[in-house]
């Protein structure tokens, strides 16, 4: 009973601790990749290549002041950072990051927590990211915030839709709802037939991970569709009041959300940890999975480099006139396929 | 259906072309620079900070003839002359008013000793308002001299746009 305990909870810091640096760095790089995209050398003065700059960032918001305005809705207020910030950590409690791995003669499954409904609760904890965002921008009583906040809703309510049909056709196929157990279809050859290639559901659903590509940006509020946040027209949108720590969970919450989806997204269809040379070396499972999450990110910074923002009405009119018929049609071909 | 379409084909046919671009530049070198830690060559022929000339013997080349005060348009060149024991003049007081100066270089042209030249240094900035009226003692270069590089770059510039030789 002990030992269940004790390996849950090194298990739990572990992947916590991991994910806040995660968080930390992708920041980091974010700033290199953009920057040398647009020919600047990006930080470099905090320690060797600025590899010491998102500590020194930690640091200074730490130390800043907390500023809350006079006319703002107080409890709501302070609780909107936390709101967001906490369901962009739950995400990891059920993605899977490893073989199940033999340490110190016990089997341990590399996951937090085999839910059998896992998707969806994934699906749904994503979700309830937007509600920090939406209180935060009703409670700070002010124009930049109000609207930063109305545009995640209503984007909230054009992608959510395309997002969650895009994933109907990988469970159609799966017929199961828990990510372990997805993982565990999508190793071995394509179809049990085409041994050159991995049996990773982006190649029996390549339109339903493009669906789900766009629509995981959308939710995570990323360039091209970071509505809610747009610089050039809301100053800082919903967390534009929000000064110090208060700021930098919003900050942490967007950071751990683009990790997340790019895990989930690495788990629904790039095949999770799955990758060769697994039998000899379990542990190997873990680097697939990180270089798998690794690149997501990276397609995510490289996104922001290339494209503008979507103006607001094109951005529905994409959500409802393109994605969502796109995802039906994908569900629909999936499942007549299934059928046959 | 048109934006269905649409889409569709920017996805394939038009995006890449986007990424492609992006990820070309990520390989460039930055045009950047860091400033303070690295300063970019200036032109050969930039005019920056004066410095006054001696010659090979040390002896300044300046003669406190006034030509340079003469030609300059904006009236930044005050000397006084002197006379040394060996009977040659010399200026007892040279001073360039940094603020008044606009860098034009006539001084540099209508010196026939050559002594007065235009250099590279460009940072010049500070909090004292006094500290911009040059000395002689500042613009004067050492002796026994530093090898100049400034000076090497005007030879060069001089065999490239050819200046009047006197």
């Amino acid at each position: 009973m002990f030992e269940i305990i004790l390996f849950a909870t090194v298990k739990v810091i572990v992947v916590v601790a991991a994910v806040l640096t995660g968080c930390a760095y992708s920041t980091l790089l974010e700033r290199k990749v953009v920057g040398h995209m647009q020919h600047r050398i990006g930080p470099n003065t905090a320690g060797p290549f600025g590899l010491l700059t998102p500590i020194a960032d930690a640091v200074k918001l730490i130390f800043k002041e907390e500023i809350v305005p006079s006319n703002v809705e107080k409890l709501t207020y302070l609780l909107a950072p936390m709101i967001s910030f906490v369901p962009a950590l739950l995400t990891f409690a059920v993605v899977p990051f490893g073989k199940d791995n033999n340490f110190f003669g016990r089997d341990v499954a590399l996951v937090l927590s085999d839910l059998n409904v896992g998707v969806l609760f994934v699906f749904a904890v994503t979700s309830l990211g937007i509600y920090g965002i939406v209180l935060a921008g009703w409670s700070s009583g002010s124009k930049y915030s109000m609207m930063g906040a109305v545009r995640s809703s209503a984007q909230m309510i054009s992608y959510e839709v395309g997002y969650g049909l895009s994933i109907i056709g990988v469970i159609i196929i799966a017929n199961t709802l828990s990510l372990s157990e997805l993982v565990t279809i999508q190793t071995g050859p394509l179809w049990g037939t085409f041994s050159f290639l991995p049996n990773w559901f982006i190649f029996s659903q390549p339109l339903g991970f493009l669906i789900f590509l766009t629509c995981a940006i959308a939710e995570t509020n990323r360039a091209p569709f970071d509505m809610p946040e747009a610089e050039s027209e809301l100053v800082a949108g919903y967390h534009t009041e929000y000064s110090s720590m208060k700021f930098s969970m919003f900050f942490i919450a967007e950071y751990a959300n683009m990790i997340a989806v790019s895990a989930v997204g690495t788990t629904l269809f790039l095949g999770g940890w799955d990758g060769p040379f697994l039998d000899s070396l379990p542990m190997l499972s873990v680097v697939y999975f990180v270089i798998k999450v690794f690149l997501f990110m990276f397609f995510y910074i490289w996104l922001r480099a290339t494209f503008p923002r979507f103006r607001y009405d094109q951005l529905m009119a994409f959500g409802w006139k393109v994605l969502f018929p796109l995802a039906l049609l994908n569900t629909l071909i999936t499942a007549f396929v299934v059928i046959l | 259906m048109k934006d269905i379409l649409r889409a569709i084909g920017n996805v394939f046919f038009k995006m890449p072309l986007g990424f492609v671009v992006t990820l070309k530049h990520l390989f460039k070198k930055p045009v950047t620079l860091e400033y303070p830690k690295k300063k970019k060559p200036m032109a050969p022929r930039y005019k920056g900070q004066h410095y006054l000339e001696r010659y090979d013997d040390g002896t300044e080349r300046c003669v406190c003839c006034g030509l340079c005060a003469a030609a300059c348009p904006s009236d930044c060149i005050y000397m006084e002359p002197d006379e040394n024991e060996k009977g040659e003049r010399f200026a007892k007081v040279y001073e360039i008013n940094q603020i008044r100066c606009i860098y034009c270089g006539f001084c540099e042209e209508a010196c026939p000793e050559e002594a007065i030249f235009l250099g590279q240094e460009y940072e010049f900035s500070s909090a004292d308002i006094n500290s911009f009226v040059k000395t002689k003692d500042q613009m004067l270069v050492a002796h026994p001299r530093k090898e100049n590089p400034f000076k090497k770059l005007l030879r060069k510039a001089r065999k490239v746009y050819g200046t009047v030789d006197k």
